[in-house]
Order: structure tokens, then C-alpha cells, then sequence
């Protein structure tokens, strides 16, 4: 927003009350008119000093929030990971159970998280697309802002709900779709036999569309929002070269929205990564460590904190789960930073 | 000159050519997938909802769901309400609220109105990168200060910690809108008859931006009101209601549902779908509050 520092300055500091003109206020030779309104002036400029420091302390106060949520998780997690047996990176190993022989790694959360959240965001996204598109281009202009609400009903779902509605519902329900897939394309890394059975659907790939779903309406907001931006004379030059509507929108609309379709995807993988309760609820444990194939089940980062939280009580073991937490805040961190790059420092979600 | 031009027909052979049938064709696909993926995504919609209401209708509309807790009811009993768990849920948003309202309207002012330099930069950065924090890393941060490091028990009120974490940046964003949609008249109008400037942010800008923030903080409510990832780390499942905020266990709605997942029992079916019914009624109503308040409050200006 655009101030006016002069007068800004008028109202505050620089202020020589109603009695001072401004330009007696100017002339160093009459000190005594610049100083005669000032002990009125004292509780104003208290004031006004007060309300600045507070609202640049409630400032701080964010950025200091980011930079303690990095600091207290790696002041819990170092000891643990030094105390750790095995490789914190390259095991797949999760046992916490003997403090005095941690044996806990990274490696498997890492492929369950990152699988889930990279299947949902390729599912998500040309369906966003698709509905940030009809929103803006397609649909009639009077139910335009009906539907728009509609879509943005599905993030006031709350994410347990999605996880109830994919564990108890949809599991069962795609369970043949995955059947499918396994036995036709079974030759293939992502769809051969997983470490949990299909039948019940608890696997990656359930956990993915249930993430999908979730994700679709941040990814359609923030593309729905540069959509409707795209300069009216882009479009009608467009139309009146002769093309039709989808050329209009290849020509002008995709082209223009093209960072804002970036970052709404890395806002959404950033929601997926996050996931916790939805994922918890859905995916199988495991009793081996997956080998790349959306039909495995385990935990994602988020889920495995989530399923040990009542076991936090000696520090060590806890530690390890703060230290698989530390390595999802700065998964997301970067995430969403590129989101910021990708759209120039303007994302809303 | 010999031949006359006769204007009874067109000069040049007419230069519009149809669409091709290539391209036609291309455009109907493109309409036709464009709407597709709009019906795509009315589906779980449509299924979720009406999947919790057909589910939890029958035990929500007994009395005892609004008025009893769960107290000495056995997993295989029928009945017994959620009155424990919605007095948890509210408890913990409100105390959140408490906390993140004044701070994030405070640090939306320095946004707008104060922020210059370095500081107002990153500032906007990492509320960007705060919306971005899994809720789940905010309560592990909470556990490690609040539990870990300042020895506290673990109590709603840790929970209430890391919902303010969580609903900051969507309070900070939404407040930093609608002060920016606020006509710089208005601020120089004040500014021209002499009030200092954290008198016109205070009496005129906020006042002027009121409803739309009002919303906006209604919203954010809305939004950590259904978060599991704190209470499953920071508070422990109770039957019956705890009024003490800073120790003991305390249900709320979600931690509800997900202990009564583990139950197997068709009690704890019935009680998981009513809380999740619940839950989202609670929310629905949050929204059409922020509906309404931005319709009355706007009406008459």
C-alpha cells in the first residue's frame, strides 16, 4: 500500500502544533516556537512511538516464530540422531523402543511421503487446471461465484473427515481400479506388487487421490486468481486472429498463467508433504520398506510423529521423531519458498 | 475506366473461411474436459457430505449427543454424547484466537501500515512460509518448547499454542487485504485535521476495514478448528469434561473421532460419523457467520 510519508510526517513526528506555521518551524533562529507546543506534544509522540514498536514487535514476533520452530526442533533432534546406530538418512529402520540403541533412518518416510504427495499433486493438477480454466473462461459469468464457493467448500472440509471418507469409503471402492493396474502394468516400478495387500486399500495410491482431493482447491484458487488476470487485449486480439476458445486459452490464458499454475502446485505439494491425519488414517503399516511402488503402504513423516505421539516421554526416542519432523519442516520450507519464487512473491493460499 | 463497378454483389470473393472441423472438433474436447474436471471435483464434494450427514444424522439427534459426555460409557454402549468434546474443541480455538487475533492484526498493521526495509520483507516471506507449516510440525515445535523444554504437562492449553501458529498467517493475510482495499482518502482526510497516525490507524482504518477482518479471523477459526495433528501430540483423550485448561487431558472433536476409530464396535462407528457430522456443522456455521457479518456490517455504508 502506498503511504505518504509528507504526510504522514505532518501527523506525527514533525508536527509543531496548531500555534506553529510551517514556516516559522523552519527558522533555526527562533528556537522558543518549536519549543513551546512540545510538552503537549510528549504523550502524543509516546503514542504513536508505542503503537509503531508494537506493531513491528507483532512483526517479529512471525519471523521470530519460523526461526524458534527450526532451532527448538534441532536442539531436540541432534542428540538423538548423534545417539543413532544406523545411517539417519540411507536406513529405513524406525525402532525406537530401546532408548539406549536407537536404531531409526529416514529413507522409507522419505519414499512414502514423497510418493504420495508427487502421485496427488499429478492427479491434482490438470484437474485444477481444468477447474481454474471453467471458472474463469467457461462458465457462465452469474454462476461463476457460486461455483467458485463450491470448489473452496471442499478446503473447509476438515482433513480427518477426508480421512475417514478414504479409509472407511473410497479404499474399498477403488481397490479393483488398483487391482487393475497392478496386474496389467505390474512390469512397471510404480505398479508392481507393494508391501501390503490391495485388498484392503490402504496403500500409497489410495492415500494419493484422498491427498489430491484435498490439494485441488488451493491449486484452483491460486491458478483461478492469474487466470482471471489475463489481459483483456491478449484475449481479443486472440479472438479477433479468428481462434476459438481453446486457442484463445493456449495462446493467452496458459501462457500468462503459467507461474501462478507453478505455484499453486508447489503450494498444494506442500499441503500433501504435510498431510498428516488424513494419511495416518488411510495407509497400511508395513512390515518391510517399499520399493518405489504406489501400491506400498507405511508412514509418511507426518504420519509416523502422528501415530508415536502418545510415546513421547523419554527424550531420546522423541528426539528422533523430532528429528524426521525437522527434516519435513525443511521439505516444506523449501517448497514453499519456490512457490513464492515461482509467482514472483505473490501466492495467496 | 471502360468497366463500371456494379455494387450488386460483393468486390472480392468472401475472405471468412468456417472454423475446420479439426479445430472445431479440438474446441469441443477442450469444453468438454474443461467441464469434466468441474464435475470431477463436485464428486467427493458432494460424496463426503452426504456420506457424513446420511452417517451421523441418526446420533446427533438425540438430546444426550448435545448434552451428555462419554463418561461411563463402555466402547460397545450406545449413547452418551459429545458435549465433553465440543466443549474441548471451542476451549482450544478460543484460547487460540485469544492469542493470534490481537497478534495478527497487530503485525497485519506493521504490513501496511509501518513496514518499510529488510524487516517488512522477510516479515511477508514468512508469514508465507508459516501458512506453509504442516500442522503437524507446529505441534512438534510446541512439544519441544512448551513440554520438553519448559517442563509443562501436556494440557489444551499447549494445543491452543500450536493452533496459534497455525492460524496466524491466515489472520495476518486476511487482515493485510482488507486494511490495503481501505481509500488512502480516508487516512489523509485524518491525517489533514491533525490525529497522529496511530490514532487514524486505530479510529478510522480499522473500524473501516472491521467486517471484512471480522470474517476473515471467523474463517481462520474455522480452518484450526478441525486440526487433529496438535491434539493427538500435545493433550491425551478424556471422557468427561476437563475445565482446566493448563493440565489434564481434554477431548475434542477430532481427537474423538480418532479414538473411535480404534473401536470396532458399530457404537463407535456411530459415534465417529456423528462427531465428524458435528464437527462439520460447527464449521458450516462459522462460515455462514462470516457470511453474515460481512452482509450486516456492510450493509449501511
Amino acid at each position: 500500500m502506498t503511504m505518504h510519508p509528507e504526510v504522514t510526517a505532518v501527523g506525527s513526528s514533525n508536527s509543531t502544533g496548531p500555534r506553529a506555521a510551517g514556516d516559522t518551524a523552519n527558522m533555526p533562529t527562533e528556537p522558543k516556537i518549536d519549543k513551546a507546543p512540545e510538552s503537549g506534544r510528549v504523550g502524543r509522540l509516546n503514542a504513536e512511538t508505542i503503537f509503531r514498536w508494537l506493531a513491528t514487535a507483532a512483526g517479529a514476533t512471525i519471523v521470530a516464530a519460523i526461526a524458534l520452530i527450526a532451532l527448538f526442533l534441532l536442539i531436540r533432534a541432534v542428540p538423538s540422531v548423534r545417539a543413532d546406530e544406523v545411517n539417519f538418512f540411507t536406513s529405513t529402520e524406525f525402532a525406537t523402543n530401546d532408548a539406549n540403541h536407537l536404531r531409526f533412518g529416514i529413507r522409507d518416510l522419505f519414499m512414502v511421503t514423497v510418493l504420495s504427495s508427487v502421485f496427488a499433486l499429478i492427479v491434482a493438477v490438470p484437474i485444477g487446471v481444468g477447474i481454474a480454466l471453467f471458472l474463469t473462461h467457461y462458465a457462465p459469468s452469474r454462476l461463476g461465484r457460486p461455483f467458485t464457493m463450491l470448489i473452496d467448500l471442499l478446503a473447509a472440509v476438515p482433513s480427518i473427515v477426508f480421512g475417514l471418507w478414504g479409509f472407511l469409503v473410497l479404499a474399498p471402492q477403488i481397490a479393483p481400479v488398483q487391482q487393475f493396474l497392478n496386474d496389467k502394468l505390474g512390469w512397471f516400478f510404480l505398479f508392481s506388487d507393494g508391501n501390503v495387500s490391495i485388498g484392503g486399500g490402504g496403500t500409497i495410491f489410495t492415500a494419493g487421490v484422498v491427498l489430491a482431493v484435498m490439494i485441488l482447491p488451493i491449486i484452483t484458487s491460486v491458478a483461478r486468481e492469474v487466470f482471471a488476470l489475463t489481459p483483456r487485449a491478449h484475449i481479443e486480439a486472440a479472438q479477433a486472429l479468428g481462434a476459438t476458445k481453446w486457442e484463445v486459452v493456449r495462446m493467452t490464458v496458459l501462457p500468462y498463467g503459467r507461474s501462478g499454475v507453478i505455484a499453486g502446485s508447489m503450494l498444494g505439494l506442500g499441503r500433501a508433504l504435510g498431510e498428516t491425519i488424513a494419511v495416518l488414517v488411510v495407509l497400511r503399516t508395513a512390515s518391510q520398506a517399499g520399493e518405489w511402488s504406489l501400491f506400498d503402504g507405511g508412514y509418511t513423516f507426518a504420519s509416523k510423529i502422528a501415530s508415536a505421539a502418545s510415546e513421547f516421554s523419554s527424550p531420546l526416542p522423541t528426539g528422533a521423531y523430532i528429528a524426521a519432523g525437522f527434516v519435513l519442516f525443511a521439505l516444506t520450507f523449501v517448497v514453499n519458498a519456490l512457490a513464492r519464487l515461482a509467482s514472483g512473491g505473490k501466492v495467496n493460499g | 475506366m471502360t468497366s463500371t463497378t456494379t455494387l450488386d454483389k460483393p468486390v472480392k470473393a468472401p475472405t471468412f473461411r468456417h472454423v475446420s472441423t479439426g479445430r472445431r472438433i479440438k474446441n469441443n474436447i477442450a469444453t468438454g474436459l474443461v467441464t469434466l474436471c468441474f464435475v470431477i471435483a463436485l464428486i467427493p464434494l458432494v460424496w463426503v457430505l452426504g456420506l457424513v450427514v446420511t452417517k451421523g444424522i441418526t446420533a446427533i439427534l438425540s438430546a444426550d449427543w448435545w448434552m451428555n459426555s462419554q463418561k461411563g460409557i463402555l466402547p460397545d454402549q450406545t449413547g452418551g454424547g459429545v458435549y465433553h468434546a465440543i466443549y474441548g474443541t471451542i476451549v482450544q480455538s478460543a484460547v487460540a484466537s485469544i492469542i493470534a487475533v490481537p497478534l495478527g492484526i497487530m503485525a497485519a498493521v506493521y504490513l501496511v501500515e509501518y513496514g518499510r526495509g529488510r524487516l517488512a520483507k522477510v516479515t511477508t516471506f514468512m508469514v508465507d512460509i508459516l501458512a506453509g507449516v504442516p500442522s503437524i510440525v507446529a505441534a512438534l515445535f510446541i512439544f519441544a518448547l512448551w513440554i520438553a523444554t519448559f517442563g509443562m504437562p501436556q494440557s489444551s492449553f499447549a494445543v491452543s499454542l500450536a493452533l496459534v501458529l497455525l492460524m496466524l498467517p491466515v489472520v495476518v493475510r486476511s487482515t493485510e487485504e482488507m486494511l490495503k482495499l481501505v481509500p488512502d482518502e480516508l487516512r489523509e482526510a485524518s491525517y489533514a485535521l491533525g490525529v497522529p497516525k496511530w490514532k487514524t490507524i486505530l479510529r478510522i482504518v480499522i473500524p473501516t476495514a472491521a467486517p471484512g477482518m471480522i470474517s476473515g479471523i471467523l474463517l481462520a477459526l474455522a480452518r484450526v478448528m478441525g486440526e487433529t495433528a496438535p491434539v493427538l501430540v500435545l493433550v491425551g483423550y478424556s471422557k468427561s469434561i476437563n475445565q482446566n485448561i493448563f493440565d489434564g487431558n481434554m477431548a475434542s472433536l477430532p481427537l474423538l473421532i480418532y479414538q473411535e476409530l480404534a473401536n470396532p464396535e458399530a457404537a463407535g462407528r456411530e459415534r465417529v460419523w456423528g462427531a465428524a457430522l458435528t464437527l462439520i456443522l460447527m464449521i458450516a456455521a462459522l462460515y455462514l457467520a462470516a457470511a453474515g457479518v460481512n452482509k450486516l456490517l456492510t450493509r449501511n455504508r
